[in-house]
């Protein structure tokens, strides 16, 4: 019994430290793990949208970030879901994803650059 | 000694011993300040720093004399360089200092960077001082963001088709200035589109072959680097509508350097920025503007001289820099 409840306690533990460590981790941006809710960055650099394949939890917010010295911006590649204004260096859009789904997107300025959001 | 096959002349039309390529090969290696004129089938060349010798050679009625410029990105302020102002007012005092005054400016497109009415504004401003009577205009990108480039429209479109595509003869000349930066899809390159296309056909259709024929656009009509979007998607179907005449000069920016390519009667040619440099395709993770010391930045930007001698088969293309 005592073994028993000394297991039950140890993997309580680390249960409850698994758990404390992933809030402590937890920040508004650049968080890579998988928090309904939660916020999640794109970083536009090089002409290129990294990560270019995200995917998120329905009830998302994603926020673009351009870290280039060109503007760029978002756009859906099949209808009207997203369409930022220009983002000139360092400016941000943000989206909140509600509905699960595949959204294709390319910057509308410089077309090769294309990237998509998985909504799950 | 054997002659390399490379360097048979493969077209004599001006009956002076020069075929295009050569007439490429010699402007080559000219560098800059230096101004070749075709005149009476003779190619003669002039320094661009001996005015004397210049004037002996201003041009002559039947003659015609242009500047491309390019890509001014009005409203830019980055590292690259933080004042494009200063530098597009270098490049128009040199237009004013040749002692060949051209008759327009073409402008190939980012006439601004972020679309702002003030970056408009301004262009328009400096290009005033410069001693040519008219500047005609291409969009570029930069210039159609965010409103699908109704501004620009309004500010350039007049005369033009309601897609701002246009064309005009000069001392008989054919200038087509194309739009490619509108309507662009996901993943795809520059798009000249089914309307575009439709009315080039017809443009053109009339002419006769010996009708030279000068095209403008922004981005290259002919595929430079893919990865880098520097290329148009439909661009095949509109040399096909020229393929069949004898003189062709197509005149593009967007990549800030200077690249020409010969393609039968088709000369393919682009010009650099008069605002900041970008890398040769490849050389960098990106086409981005590219710092280089301050000292040279001026030598990496520049402008572009064309000349045409009625009657006479090639035009002149001289690129010089800034410094």
């Amino acid at each position: 019994m005592r073994k028993v409840l000394l297991i039950a306690a140890a993997v309580t533990v680390i249960a409850l430290s698994f758990g404390l460590s992933k809030v402590s981790h937890a920040r508004p941006v650049a968080d890579e793990q998988n928090t309904s809710g939660g916020k999640f960055q794109v970083k536009i650099d090089n002409f290129s949208f990294g990560p270019a394949t995200l995917t998120v939890p329905a009830g998302t917010t994603v926020t673009w970030v351009n870290h280039d010295d060109v503007p760029h911006n978002i756009v859906s590649s099949e209808g009207k879901t997203l369409k930022s204004p220009v983002l000139d260096t360092d400016q941000k859009f943000s989206y909140t994803f509600s509905q699960p789904g595949t959204y294709a997107y390319f910057c509308g300025i410089h077309p090769r650059m294309t990237g998509k959001v998985i909504v799950q | 000694m054997r002659r390399k096959k490379e360097d048979l002349i493969l077209h004599n039309h001006n009956h002076d011993g020069v075929d295009r390529r050569g007439f490429l090969k010699c402007m080559a290696w000219a560098g800059t300040g230096a101004l070749f004129v075709v005149r009476g089938g003779i190619l003669k060349s002039y320094s661009l720093s001996d005015p004397a010798g210049m004037a002996a050679g201003a041009a002559q009625p039947g003659e015609l004399s242009f500047i491309q410029i390019s890509d001014s990105h009005m409203g830019f302020d980055k590292a690259a360089n933080p004042d494009v102002v200063a530098t597009l007012r270098v490049a128009v005092e040199k237009i004013n200092a040749a002692p060949m005054r051209p008759e327009f400016l073409l402008h190939t497109g980012d006439i601004s960077h972020l679309s702002k009415p003030t970056e408009f504004d301004t262009v328009d401003q400096v290009l005033k001082e410069a001693k040519a009577s008219q500047v005609f205009y291409v969009p570029g990108e930069h210039d159609v963001l965010g409103d699908d480039g109704k501004q620009y429209l309004e500010r350039y479109g007049k005369g033009a088709t309601s897609g701002g595509w246009y064309s005009f003869d000069h001392k008989g000349v054919h200038f087509i200035g194309l739009v490619n930066v509108l309507n662009l899809k996901a993943g795809g390159l520059g798009s000249l589109g089914p309307e575009q296309l439709e009315w080039l056909e017809d443009n053109v259709k009339g002419l006769s072959a010996s009708t030279p024929i000068v095209v403008f656009a922004h981005i290259p009509l002919w595929s430079i680097y893919p990865d880098w979007g520097w290329g148009t998607d439909d661009s095949a179907q509109a040399l096909a509508y020229l393929k069949r005449f004898g003189s062709v000069t197509v005149l593009n920016g967007h990549i800030h350097q200077t690249m020409q390519k010969v393609e039968g009667n088709i000369t393919f040619h682009t010009a650099t920025s008069t605002a900041f440099p970008q890398p040769h395709p490849g050389a960098a993770p990106s086409p981005g503007p590219m710092k280089v010391p301050a000292d040279q930045l001026r030598s990496l930007l520049g402008l572009t001289s064309v000349e045409y001698v009625e009657g006479k088969h090639s035009l002149a293309i001289v690129d010089s820099s800034l410094a």
